[in-house]
């Protein structure tokens, strides 16, 4: 059996790569895709975590093991479902406006 | 089995990290949204090993079935100016700002794992039920406990799809871009305007190149 620990640095050395490739690239679609890096490493410690606290509890219905991490990181996927699609949707916009995906493009605020 | 499991985290632990990198290291999108596919496999692999059965199924759905194809569509629509080319203004400030992101975070794990290391106190991995993670178990909860998020969370996904498609597909039935913005966006490419003045050709469509005459060499 792996122990959880495994599960929790494997998440916090994909969450530092996806923070890395979110600082450093400049491709809006690139960043974007970090952005989904990080929150899959985020769901990774939430489930691991889940795993290693199994206390009982009772719902209304009946008395079922603790699923609160696995419930949190199924409304982070839900939530992560509508961010790429506004995500994508403010890509194709700025595409339409300037002709590029480079995020230091966007400087129409400047100065 | 404990070295099959042992074996199967492993390999999805690579598979994980070989798929981060691919997406942050790749120069076209691409490898990066094939990167992200892998990486989405691998983590779903690891929610089974976790006893999470039913997201992984989510993961797989969710993620590999609608992100990932969303994603491609995008890069098929921007085609080549999907990839941008490389370009080294201001790299010094990002790697700084990503290497300072990296070198913390990285100490805050070996600190974290050191001190774990040192006080010697497992994590516990509980036996679980047969039904844990299973989809009986994970709808009773997500619908007993928390319903109010869940309804919300449809709010949410409602509200994104109707400001995606408010955001893309722009104004219709008026010029796209107010005057100011055309200018900006003319002057940042510049070929549109240059078709316009007359005698000049860009070289963008080929019955406007004027075909070549071959020189008379001098035999």
């Amino acid at each position: 059996m792996i122990p959880a620990e495994h599960y929790v640095i494997l998440s916090a050395l994909l969450f530092v790569v996806g923070g890395v490739g979110f600082l450093v690239r400049r491709n809006v679609l690139i960043t974007l895709m970090s952005i989904e890096v990080m929150l899959n490493a985020s769901n990774l410690a939430l489930v691991a975590f889940n795993r290693s606290r199994l206390a009982h509890v009772a719902t209304s219905s009946y008395v079922v093991q603790s699923h609160t991490g696995q419930v949190f990181a199924f409304f982070i996927i839900a939530a992560e479902a509508a961010e790429v699609a506004v995500g994508l949707a403010i890509v194709l916009a700025f595409y339409r406006l300037r002709r590029t995906v480079r995020s230091d493009e966007a400087d129409l605020l400047k100065n | 089995m404990n070295t099959a499991g042992t074996i199967y985290f492993y390999a999805c632990a690579l598979f994980a990290l070989a798929g981060a990198l691919g997406v942050v290291a790749s120069k076209n999108p691409i490898r990066g949204a094939m990167g992200l596919l892998l990486l989405i496999l691998s983590v779903a692999g690891l929610f089974l090993a976790l006893h999470a059965q039913f997201l992984a199924a989510i993961q797989l759905i969710v993620y590999a079935g609608a992100i990932i194809i969303l994603f491609l569509f995008v890069i098929m629509l921007l085609g080549p100016s999907a990839s941008t080319p490389s370009d080294r203004r201001g790299i010094a400030a990002r790697v700084f700002g990503g290497g300072l992101f990296g070198i913390a975070g990285l100490a805050a794990l070996w600190a974290v794992v050191s001190a774990a290391m040192a006080s010697h106190r497992a994590m516990p991995m509980p036996a679980p039920d047969d039904s844990f993670g299973g989809i009986d178990a994970f709808g009773s909860v997500l619908f007993a406990d928390a319903l109010v998020p869940f309804e919300l969370s449809s709010g949410l996904l409602m509200v994104a799809v109707l400001g995606a498609m408010a955001v893309a597909r722009g104004r219709q039935g008026q010029k796209s871009m107010s005057k100011n913005e055309q200018e900006v966006a003319d002057s940042a490419f510049p070929v549109e305007k240059a078709r316009e003045l007359p005698g000049q050709t860009t070289g963008v469509f080929s019955h406007e190149i004027p075909a070549e005459t071959p020189k008379e060499s001098a035999s």
